[in-house]
């Protein structure tokens, strides 16, 4: 345990020093773009698992808490010119409190019907956003970047190293809820609700708690996205890819262990990040849902399933 | 409010109804359990049995009617609060967390119980976990996942789970049900011992031989009225009983 403590956090170290490292000795600012994305949908991958993996209740409102963690940035830029990790904080509260009224609305409800709701909370929350002048309404709105901090050239790059640490967060996060009694309580409760219950475990507690952290991380890692981009509409901030491809990810990475979606957003953002160069970004879905299908299909447990599999049966073999 | 009797009871079940629609599944029941008094309770399919235990352990609420337990009104209490006072039940078709193995079945429980607190590390948590799984029978079985269980394995486990609560009452849910003659005496003979203690055990059972081995009293449902309640050979040779049983 205690040793185990120590290489992740060795190992999380060494990774935001590589990814420091880098920004200061690359030139090229095109890396730093694609690298972006794909450390986003670590991030958004790795939150959606509390919820979506650890206690099975499948959320197809990605898109939602990720629109309002870019909305609450824009609305922070537009009133106070608020700085990035200020707009990164209330993202994270205001994800926190709609995951916490999600929860209270729709936890009870199971599979598909929780499923659907999540959907619909998306469209409502996308609707009131377009409707809103003051963050720029349907036509969007352009936003201008901040000079850039100290050991950043760019913007670009600083935004990287901050989807970066953003990673090291939900990972840190991620990996103690799986380890403590609350992802114990969630993988009882994934598996027989009602046996959960009677054997003590506060199921609801449990899944209000684990759709709030989810819902706090997948803001913040929105958060960034609107300088990212320097613009923002709902039409792009709550797109229905956000759901499908980090639903995606998770499920090809693997949901039981936190390093399933990590693998799963890298293997599967750069193959989206390389085929939007070489062929179209289009094609991004197509292939998406293949490899959806054929781990469905051939792996349900995602790659840390296949890779356990294949471990065991080289042990016996 | 009457005052605590002498004996003060466990349980304590008042004029409890719950209809399904228009299907009155209980109908004003009404029975108190001791501490550590080993009930039997009958009755043919479908006379609310389930639906007493559902009722008892939080599945469901009952339309009319309080229960009390330790004194306190659990009635409308969520079934993770009624497990913290000390109620426990197996399942009538055994409920595992199948992706774990039998010792994390016991460790949600452990982890989650109200005399957590006694156990100040995981490995003291552990340790009691494979001491239940020892007594129970099932040590050998401890690191293998629940997928791969035999019947009455699982019914073994459900019930070393059920202990894992640190239960005042458990109730067990037709736990011999599809088990072999000899299976039947082993899981009876673990829940005699089980019961020895200072644990109330409600066993819901449809073979004879064990409810009379078993129980102190026992209680007959037949259509969702009590039809018999006393002593086991009481009840047996009560003409009610027998229709109920056997038909006309």
């Amino acid at each position: 345990m205690q040793r185990s403590s120590i290489a992740f956090w060795l190992g999380a170290a060494i990774f935001l020093a590589a990814m420091l490292l880098t920004t200061q000795m690359i030139r090229n600012e095109y890396p730093f773009f694609a690298g972006y994305v794909i450390l986003q949908f670590v991030v958004l991958s790795v939150a959606w698992t509390i919820l979506g993996g650890y206690a099975g209740y499948v959320n197809f409102g990605t898109n939602a808490f990720f629109g309002v963690g870019v909305y609450t940035a824009v609305l922070l830029i537009k009133a106070f010119e608020a700085p990035l990790g200020v707009q990164i904080l209330a993202a994270a509260g205001v994800g926190g409190l709609l995951g916490f009224g999600v929860g209270l609305l729709t936890l009870r409800m199971r599979g598909i019907f929780f499923s659907i709701a999540t959907i619909a909370l998306a469209i409502i929350i996308e609707t009131t956003i377009t409707n809103w002048r003051f963050v720029g309404g349907a036509a969007g709105i352009q936003l201008q970047r901040p000079p850039v901090m100290a050991p950043f050239d760019t913007y670009v790059k600083m935004l990287f190293f901050v989807q970066a640490l953003l990673v090291v967060a939900a990972v840190a996060i991620t990996r103690f809820i799986q380890n403590s009694r609350m992802g114990r309580g969630l993988q009882a409760l994934r598996d027989d609700e009602l046996a959960a219950e009677c054997t003590g475990v506060p199921t609801l507690r449990l899944k209000l708690l684990a759709c709030m952290i989810s819902g706090a991380l997948i803001s913040a890692g929105g958060a960034p996205a609107a300088m990212y981009l320097q613009f923002a509409n709902p039409d792009s901030a709550f797109n229905l890819n956000y759901s499908i491809s980090v639903l995606a990810m998770s499920l090809i990475g693997g949901t039981a262990h936190w390093i399933g979606p990590v693998i799963g957003a890298i293997v599967l953002g750069s193959t989206q990040q390389f085929l939007a160069v070489t062929i179209s970004s289009e094609i991004n879905l197509l292939v998406l849902g293949f490899m959806l299908v054929l781990f469905v299909v051939a792996a349900p447990k995602g790659i840390i399933g296949l890779v356990s599999r294949l471990m065991h049966g080289g042990g016996r073999a | 409010m009457t005052a605590a009797a002498p004996e003060a009871a466990l349980l304590r079940i008042d004029a409890l109804s719950k209809n399904f629609g228009g299907f009155v599944a209980l109908d004003n029941i009404g029975v108190e359990i001791r501490k550590g008094e080993r009930f039997g309770l009958i009755g043919p399919n479908g006379s609310g049995k389930t639906t007493l235990v559902n009722c008892i352990s939080g599945a469901l609420r009952p339309n009319k009617g309080t229960v009390l337990f330790a004194g306190e009104d659990i009635t409308q209490m969520p079934s993770n609060q009624r497990s913290h006072l000390g109620i426990a039940r197996s399942f009538q078709i055994p409920r595992p967390f199948r992706s774990m193995t039998v010792l994390e079945n016991l460790m949600v429980a452990l982890d989650f119980a109200a005399h957590r607190h006694l156990f100040e590390t995981a490995a003291h948590r552990r340790d009691e976990a494979m001491s239940i799984l020892t007594r129970i029978g099932l040590a050998s079985k401890a690191m293998v996942a629940t997928a791969t269980l035999t019947q009455v394995e699982l019914r073994k486990m459900e019930l070393a789970r059920a202990m894992a609560t640190g239960p005042k009452l458990l109730i067990s849910d037709e736990a011999m049900a599809g088990l072999s003659t000899s299976e039947v005496d082993e899981v009876l003979d673990l829940l005699m011992s089980l019961g020895g203690e200072d644990i109330a055990i409600i066993m819901i059972e449809h073979i004879m031989q064990a409810v009379m081995r078993f129980s102190e009293r026992v209680m007959c449902l037949d259509a969702g009225r009590i039809i018999a309640i006393g002593a086991p050979t009481e009840v047996m040779s009560n003409p009610r009983v027998q229709e109920a049983y056997l038909g006309t």
